[in-house]
């Protein structure tokens, strides 16, 4: 199993798991999000080409209420 | 009936080449839920409001709606803001990523707090971070302090837009330096609006009054007892603010009494 860290937080995914599985994992499809790996944004467009590394970390936002 | 006795057509607020004809934007936090926010941003009239950009708590109920399901960013403009950031570099970062959840777009608020109790804007990081994204090509609303030095000089970095503090944000205590934000309005040219502070509606009339551009304002809704009522209040201060500044108050006379009454013609005379 590949571990990475998500918002802070341990998780794991499979072996030769790409970035889409981890915004399926959080049920983000369709939704507007953003996510960084590893400091770097990774484009909607490249969601299900780029692939989860063992130790990647994650940030992963929405829009949320604010001023 | 003269040219004078049609009020005059207001010119709307131009924001980065982009008209709106509302010059209240408002906030989308501190609401009891959805339903509210949706209630008082229809009241408000506002096309501009504000969002901040968090994590997704894992184990959040995904059936729950998006606030930009409520907020579709086809009617509003979203302005992402860096609210809770204490440096450039955590601000920066952030906007970066609300640029890819918008679909490219360019339009921030930026802020860079100072600590925790006043939420004072941090100037220096704020200048760092404001330079750093009108490199990177957005498009830089700014909240600041009401320094007319630090405003001019975020004018000149290329920020669209400048946004001092009425007072502290949430605090509700209204303008407590209108000279200050006077000076701000003599010396910049890009829009000014007054962010955080704003109580009530009279304050919000006052900053127009005094030829702020805009108002923005967050909590002085959301924390009303109706906050419905209350954003529909701040619509027609901030409309009647603007007109009255449009219209140019009489001078005020100190010690110059002046009836409105005729003198002439009183019985008995």
């Amino acid at each position: 199993m590949l571990n990475i860290k998500v918002n802070g937080q341990p998780a794991t995914l499979p072996p030769g798991a790409l970035v889409v599985a981890l915004v399926a994992t959080m049920q983000l499809e369709g939704k507007r999000y953003a996510i960084e790996r590893n400091g770097e944004i990774v484009p909607k467009s490249a969601v299900d080409s780029t692939p989860v590394e063992d130790g990647d970390q994650y940030e992963v936002v929405i829009a949320v209420g604010g001023g | 009936m003269s040219d004078k006795a049609v009020a005059a057509k207001d010119a709307p607020l131009l924001i980065a080449g982009r008209e709106y004809s509302s010059r209240l934007l408002v906030g989308t936090g501190k609401y009891r839920d959805f339903d509210e926010t949706r209630l008082a941003i229809e009241a408000s009239g506002a096309e501009i409001v504000t969002v901040a950009i968090r994590r997704v708590n894992i184990g959040q109920d995904p059936s729950q709606p998006n606030l930009l399901e409520i907020l579709p960013p086809s009617r509003f403009t979203i302005l992402p803001n860096t609210a809770g950031c204490y440096s450039a570099k955590e601000a920066v970062r952030t906007l970066r990523l609300a640029r890819e959840l918008l679909d490219g777009h360019a339009l921030v608020k930026l802020e860079v707090l100072a600590d925790e109790t006043t939420l004072f804007p941090n100037m220096p990081e704020t200048l760092i971070a404001a330079k750093e994204l009108v490199a990177d090509g957005f498009q830089v609303m700014v909240y600041c302090a009401d320094d007319p030095i630090q405003a001019k000089a975020l004018e000149d970095i290329g920020c669209v837009a400048v946004m001092p503090l009425a007072s502290l944000i949430g605090s509700g205590m209204g303008i407590l330096n209108p000279w200050n934000l006077e000076i701000i309005l003599d010396r910049v040219t890009v829009p000014v609006l007054v962010d955080a502070g704003i109580g009530t509606a009279s304050d919000a009339t006052v900053a127009m009054e005094l030829g702020c551009d805009g108002v923005l304002m967050n909590t002085a809704i959301a924390k009303a007892r109706n906050p419905v009522l209350m954003a529909s209040a701040m619509k027609k201060a901030v409309e009647s603010g603007r007109e009255a500044f449009l219209a140019g108050r009489m001078p005020k006379k100190i010690y110059q009494a002046s009836a409105s009454s005729p003198r002439e013609g009183r019985i008995g005379s």
